[in-house]
């Protein structure tokens, strides 16, 4: 660029020859200049401003064009990076405390038409009968010769019935794969596991959703797709629930009763070992419920989560402990059981008459009524019904299982003292099977309440204290004098040192008023008795124990015997060897100031 | 010298050019090989699963309690029993092995005295 001089020598001298001012010559050309400068800037300017603006419009139309792209298309998973066990995201398998399958997957297909591509819809028809004899011909050939384009047949088949059908050979047939839920081991914990089913439904895929049992009540865990492969590890042990039901089962065709049930708990933990109840059904091949008479008669009904029952005696320890923990009364104190104990219009009798007065360990060795309305009418409605709520005796278990919810106690309108009397010897409160040993746990594990849990537990959670450590040795003493020398003689399992209290309730009849001949028979147990491990509570529905001269239904003819053989063959499985009961300590009283 | 560098750069940009071409199929290669082997990994851990609920119905209680009932003759295989615990005081001692003979013994001659 050639600079012009602001004060050209020529015109500066042709100004001083004319006499001008050449200062004007040198402003005018500075002028000149600084205006020259001025719109080069400008340009300048004005060529950034436009670059910027290209780079804006360039930026933003990515960003517009990515914008509609993404939109535009269908979601594509990052292939790159994705862990291997998502690869097949299933249900996921449910296993027993020690890793025994107890539901898994299975891949199986659904057969369906299209009845427009069929060619000779009317023998289709015929051979599919053939194949599958429970669909209907007539049916079928309404269905495939109708206007429908589109018809189920089968929800789940098996691959031989996959092959008849495409030996069948016509285009109007077609598979859609399925997902399937199987339970391998039959009705070996039916009532636990529920069943599953399918929720919504396409050709291509279905949701395998849990209709019942633990599959419902933990469905959002088992189909939580973060899961991967893990199994959900359930506390049963597999072996041992088979055991249970098998000796159940025999005891209950032995007793003549029309169902049973049976709980097995570990007594620090909670975890339930084994939960039975019969009659039960296949989970693979889920019963429809009943729509007419009892729901209480039918295979899916679970009796030891939801059947309510007063369970009689096996209330007494909850009294008498309460009493001793309260220092009201002493394993000494004697109580007076003449009888019977009228209370208003009330009478109270005992089973037989044990005298005047028994002291408080013969009461629930005796089993007598009348001993433990005494003792609760000295602790009084609040008090007990406060020790029965922290026994969580008063509200549905917690454990995991979609019908336990429904499975609330029945408890009186309003606690009144005959109330806390009957309720004392187990009448005028329901519960269930599982409370029952539940609170029978909290009782005799030391006095720590237990929740009853069916997943495995990696390590113990101590609960709150209930009662003392030694009140809740006095209960296992007394509970053990039952067996030795009171109303469960049958449970006696030598090496095994069973304690526990039987209970026979008259069954309430549903007009109001009870059965005269119709009783749940209970008992309630723990082993060993020195060094308690777990609780055992088996409940008969009307057993009849006929061996004699006359009917026996008390619970220490029929419940206490079936308990004790479900010892004999639960314990060894459970890793306790038979061992020697220790001799009561001579010299040496426990004492505390 | 500037001519130079203007053929260097086209060159690098060349090298560039074929270098992200290559990349670009043998990612593609990778993702479709990626893709094989998941539908792989998931065919393996279908038939995997089918095997393993087989294995699971093969071993049902039920099933196992038949069997040891039918081969009661071979195997005398019974439920656990209390009593079939045993105490490490039933258990004999080992039988201490024979010592080895050092002094030879004549044989020969007590036969021909017997004889």
């Amino acid at each position: 660029m050639t600079r012009t001089p602001l004060r050209p020598l020529a015109r500066i001298l042709a100004a001083r020859r004319a006499g001008e001012n050449p200062d004007s010559i040198e402003r005018d050309n500075l002028a000149e200049r600084h205006e020259a400068e001025r719109d080069g800037a400008r340009a300048r300017a004005e060529g950034r401003l436009l670059v910027l603006g290209v780079v804006f419009l360039c930026a933003f139309t990515m960003v517009g064009l990515k914008m509609s792209v993404t939109a535009g298309t269908d979601p594509v998973e990052p292939r790159a990076a994705a862990s291997g066990t998502q690869i097949i995201a299933t249900r996921a398998d449910i296993t027993d405390r020690n890793g025994r399958i107890l539901a898994t997957n299975l891949t199986t297909n659904a057969l369906y038409a299209q009845p427009p591509l069929m060619i000779e819809p009317e023998l289709v028809a015929r051979k599919l009968v053939t194949i599958f004899p429970d669909l209907n011909e007539e049916r079928l050939i309404q269905q495939f010769t109708g206007a429908r384009k589109f018809v189920w047949i089968k929800r789940r088949i098996s691959p031989e019935q996959q092959q008849a059908v495409f030996d069948i050979g016509d285009p109007g047939l077609l598979f859609g794969p399925r997902e399937m839920r199987l339970y391998p081991n039959g009705r070996v914990a039916a009532h636990v596991l529920g069943g599953a089913g399918y929720g919504r439904e396409g050709v291509s895929s279905a949701e395998v959703i849990g209709v019942a049992g633990l599959e419902k009540a933990l469905d959002d865990v088992l189909r939580d797709p973060g899961r991967g492969d893990v199994p959900l590890a359930l506390s049963l042990d597999l072996t041992v629930q088979a055991a249970v039901e098998r000796v159940l089962a025999g005891g209950m065709r032995l007793m003549n009763a029309k169902g049973a049930a049976a709980v097995l708990m570990d007594i620090n933990t909670g975890e339930i070992v084994s939960i039975a109840s019969l009659p039960d059904f296949d989970p693979n091949n889920r019963p429809t419920p009943l729509t007419t008479g009892d729901p209480g008669n039918s295979p899916l009904f679970n009796r030891a989560v939801q059947g309510v029952y007063e369970l009689g005696s096996t209330y007494k320890i909850f009294a008498v402990a309460q009493g001793i923990e309260e220092r009201i009364v002493s394993r000494s104190t004697m109580v007076d059981i003449q009888g019977p104990l009228r209370w208003g219009k009330f009478k109270i009798r005992d089973f037989r008459n044990y005298g005047k007065a028994l002291s408080v360990e013969d009461v629930i060795v005796k089993s007598s009524n009348i001993g433990t309305a005494r003792i609760a009418q000295k602790i009084g409605a609040e008090r007990q019904q406060a020790f029965l709520g922290q026994l969580g005796l008063l509200e549905a278990t917690p454990v995991e299982l979609i019908e336990a919810g429904g499975a609330r106690p029945l408890l009186p309108k309003s606690w009144s003292e005959i109330s806390t009397m009957t309720i004392s010897y187990g009448h005028g409160i329901s519960t269930s099977p599982l409370h029952l040993a539940a609170a029978y746990a909290s009782l005799l594990n030391g006095g720590l309440k237990v929740a009853p849990t069916l997943l495995k537990k990696d390590y113990p959670m101590p609960g709150p204290r209930i009662i003392s450590e030694d009140t809740s040795r006095q209960a296992r003493e007394m509970l053990r004098q039952v067996v030795t020398r009171g109303t469960a003689s049958f449970g006696e399992v030598p090496g095994y040192r069973v304690g526990g209290k039987t209970g026979t309730a008259d069954k309430p009849k549903p007009t109001g008023g009870y059965y005269e001949a119709k009783v749940i028979a209970t008992f309630a147990s723990f082993f060993p008795a020195d060094d308690p491990k777990y609780v055992l509570v088996v409940t008969l529905d009307e057993p009849v124990e006929t061996s004699g001269k006359e009917p026996r239904r008390t619970a220490g003819w029929t419940a206490v015997p079936v308990a004790a053989e479900v010892i004999r063959r639960v314990a060894p499985l459970l890793g306790l060897a038979p061992g020697v009961e220790p001799e009561a300590r001579t010299g040496v009283t426990l004492a505390r100031n | 010298m500037r001519s130079v560098f203007y053929i260097l750069t086209a060159c690098l940009v060349m090298v560039l050019a074929v270098w992200a071409y290559r990349q670009n199929y043998e990612t593609q290669a990778s993702l479709r090989e990626v893709r094989e082997l998941r539908s792989e990994i998931g065919e393996l851990r279908e038939h995997a699963g089918v095997l393993r609920a087989e294995w699971a119905y093969l071993n049902r209680p039920e099933r196992l309690a038949n069997l040891a009932d039918m081969n009661f003759n071979r195997l005398e295989l019974l439920p656990l029993r209390p009593d079939h615990f045993g105490h490490i005081d039933q258990i004999t001692y080992p039988i201490e092995p024979l010592s080895p003979i050092i002094v030879p013994i004549e044989v020969m001659s007590r036969l021909r005295e017997i004889q």
